[in-house]
């Protein structure tokens, strides 16, 4: 980055600290809650996470109680089972979708392209009670496969959107050629296409896990039973009107974390080429 | 992504129509020609036309009925209980929309508020810090890495974290001002001060995904723009306005639309850091409607056509921005 203005790189001492500190303050601000969600998980005396200048004994007890005598392992593997679930099935058929509206030109392209954008603007409360009635109809409520196909209502529109995006920066030659070696459509899209698109996919796998893996509306309706929770709706039961247990929640809150900020960083290189890809072809 | 900017004149664009497709084909010849695509687009239509269409359509027609958790059919036992509603026409509607129903006009200008002032913050925001990050910096990726950690921490966890911050009662935002001789606020207890922290939280989530589109979008803006800018003499406000802003337009608009509909609909912030409260002050349209349909009785109907009301002002508002960005944009470009 540094190559032609080598002026930037003599800046006056004065304005680089300047702009360091604007970005330390800011990191800071960035960091902060989570790091406090931290300390005071390890806050290990009752009560003490009313005390923020206190510290107390530090350790792993609320993680211990959190694992042991609450049902947060199984609203994990609840929301994991969701969370991927959705991504998988979201993603792929996204992906396909996306490559068709990108290469070939079919009746009804137009519409779907209007149809991935249009459902992106339905918030949750315009199709939850429909929602709630057809997957009822269906048999699938309290299940996980009734959540994951609500989920990918919301996965499904923007990945496919993006994704017909990022296809477009590909060239069609690489298709062509893959045809001339009698490639199918679909052996293209797969053996050709889907190596080169790495980068976007991987922005909306990031996407759609993070999505699904933090919904709260659909979550909290479509899971009746306690053993079905997914871990927004279980974890507020800590802190309800009734109990305070916030070293519970915050020792969950971090356990939470781990899997979401695994996926991002392993995601992240891609992320900035992906979206870049996205938004600057037009 | 920005296809969605520019609209229907960039599609028109490429490849022009042979006449020969002109004709009509028969059902066969199509379904020959097209299989291929018909089959790779077939799931999404399948899952969006039951889980999205087919709902959606039973929502309006819910909203033109008075269905409520006591009427509507269900199964108790073996006993079978029949629908028992009424079609009532537009009457919800003329409801809402005449203020005789009470909350809607205030959640409404809320719902304004709350959206234009997170916008506005998360691109500003957003904008300087992937400015700064753009200049050759040392230590550059280890503040990235840092500024974009809330977009890693999934909303619900923001939300507890953040309730923990700002509690009334031992919360660490109070302690500090304490310290400082400064007063406590009960900052989600009063109407005032919830609206505030609400704000305070979304935008805290939502900066880091504007910084990082942005910051991809500055790196495409072509280096000798600013190098001729600069041998013009053009100060750096003259560069930014010149060169920036109008290199980043494409990549600006899907963002800020984006943003708008995603904050628009936010529902984890507030549901989880107020529940709506105090009195229901923080309440947007969307938590509205939510709590309509599954608090107290749950009023279905109701609920359906405050859903119907957002829906059709998001799509209003897309298309109109689509077309005034596409006219923005046909003038930069001549």
């Amino acid at each position: 980055m540094r190559h032609p203005r080598d002026r930037s790189r003599s800046r006056r001492p004065l304005s680089s600290a300047a702009l360091h500190t604007t970005l330390v303050g800011a990191s800071v601000l960035a960091v902060f809650p989570v790091a406090w969600v931290l300390l005071t998980s390890l806050k290990t005396d009752r009560d003490n996470w009313a005390r923020p200048d206190t510290l107390g004994t530090l350790g792993l007890g609320n993680y211990r109680q959190v694992l042991a005598e609450t049902q947060f392992t199984t609203w994990f593997a609840n929301s994991l089972i969701v969370a991927v679930g959705t991504t998988v099935v979201g993603v792929l058929i996204a992906a396909t979708a996306g490559y068709a509206a990108s290469r070939m030109r079919f009746p009804g392209q137009r519409p779907l392209m209007w149809m991935f954008l249009v459902t992106q603007m339905f918030p949750a409360a315009v199709l939850i009670v429909p929602l709630y009635n057809v997957l009822s109809d269906l048999g699938l409520l309290n299940s996980y496969g009734g959540l994951i196909l609500a989920q990918c209502t919301v996965a499904v529109p923007y990945c496919g959107w993006m994704l017909k995006g990022y296809f477009d920066t590909i060239p069609v030659s690489i298709d062509e050629a893959g045809r001339i070696d009698g490639l199918s459509p679909f052996g293209t899209f797969w053996r050709l296409i889907v190596p080169l698109a790495k980068p976007g996919i991987a922005v909306t796998v990031f996407y759609s896990f993070i999505t699904a893996w933090g919904e709260v509306a659909f979550a909290s309706v479509f899971m009746q039973s306690e053993d079905r929770y997914p871990l927004p709706v279980g974890m507020g039961t800590f802190v309800s009107d009734f109990t305070a247990e916030w070293g519970l929640l915050t020792a969950s809150s971090v356990l939470v974390m781990i899997p979401a900020a695994a996926v991002f960083f392993l995601v992240q290189r891609h992320l900035i080429a992906g979206l870049t890809a996205g938004g600057v072809k037009s | 992504m920005t296809t969605l900017a520019t609209g229907p004149r960039s599609g028109a664009a490429p490849a022009p129509v042979p006449p020969r497709r002109r004709v009509p084909l028969s059902g066969l010849r199509r379904l020959r020609r097209h299989w291929y695509a018909w089959a790779m687009v077939a799931p999404v239509v399948v899952v969006l036309g039951v889980l999205v269409l087919y709902p959606l359509a039973r929502g309006v027609f819910l909203s033109l009925t008075n269905a409520t958790e006591m009427n509507v059919g269900r199964t108790i036992g073996s006993n079978e209980i029949p629908p028992s509603y009424d079609f009532v026409g537009l009457d919800n509607y003329l409801d809402v929309l005449s203020g005789a129903e009470g909350a809607f006009y205030s959640r409404l200008l809320w719902t304004l508020e709350w959206t234009v002032i997170c916008v506005t913050l998360h691109y500003t925001i957003g904008l300087g810090l992937a400015l700064l990050l753009n200049r050759a910096l040392s230590m550059r990726g280890l503040y990235r890495m840092l500024l974009i950690l809330p977009w890693a921490v999934p909303p619900f966890v923001a939300a507890f974290g953040w309730r923990l911050i700002l509690n009334d009662e031992g919360g660490v935002l109070n302690a500090v001002s304490r310290s400082l001789g400064m007063g406590t606020v009960n900052w989600l207890g009063e109407p005032f001060a919830a609206k505030i922290s609400v704000i305070m939280v979304n935008v805290w989530l939502g900066v880091p995904f504007m910084m990082v589109a942005l910051l991809g979008g500055l790196q495409t803006v072509p280096r000798e723009l600013y190098e001729a800018a600069e041998v013009d003499g053009a100060t750096p406000w003259q560069r930014f306005r010149a060169v920036t802003l109008p290199g980043l337009r494409p990549v600006s608009g899907t963002v800020i639309l984006l943003g708008t509909i995603w904050t628009f609909n936010q529902f984890p912030v507030i549901a989880l850091l107020t529940g709506g409260g105090p009195g229901g002050a923080t309440n947007i349209l969307v938590t509205e409607a939510y709590e309509r349909a599954f608090q107290g009785i749950r009023d279905y109907a109701g609920a359906a056509t405050y859903g119907a009301i957002i829906a059709s002002m998001l799509v209003v508002f897309a298309s109109v921005y689509r077309r005034w960005l596409a006219r923005q944009t046909s003038e930069v470009l001549g």
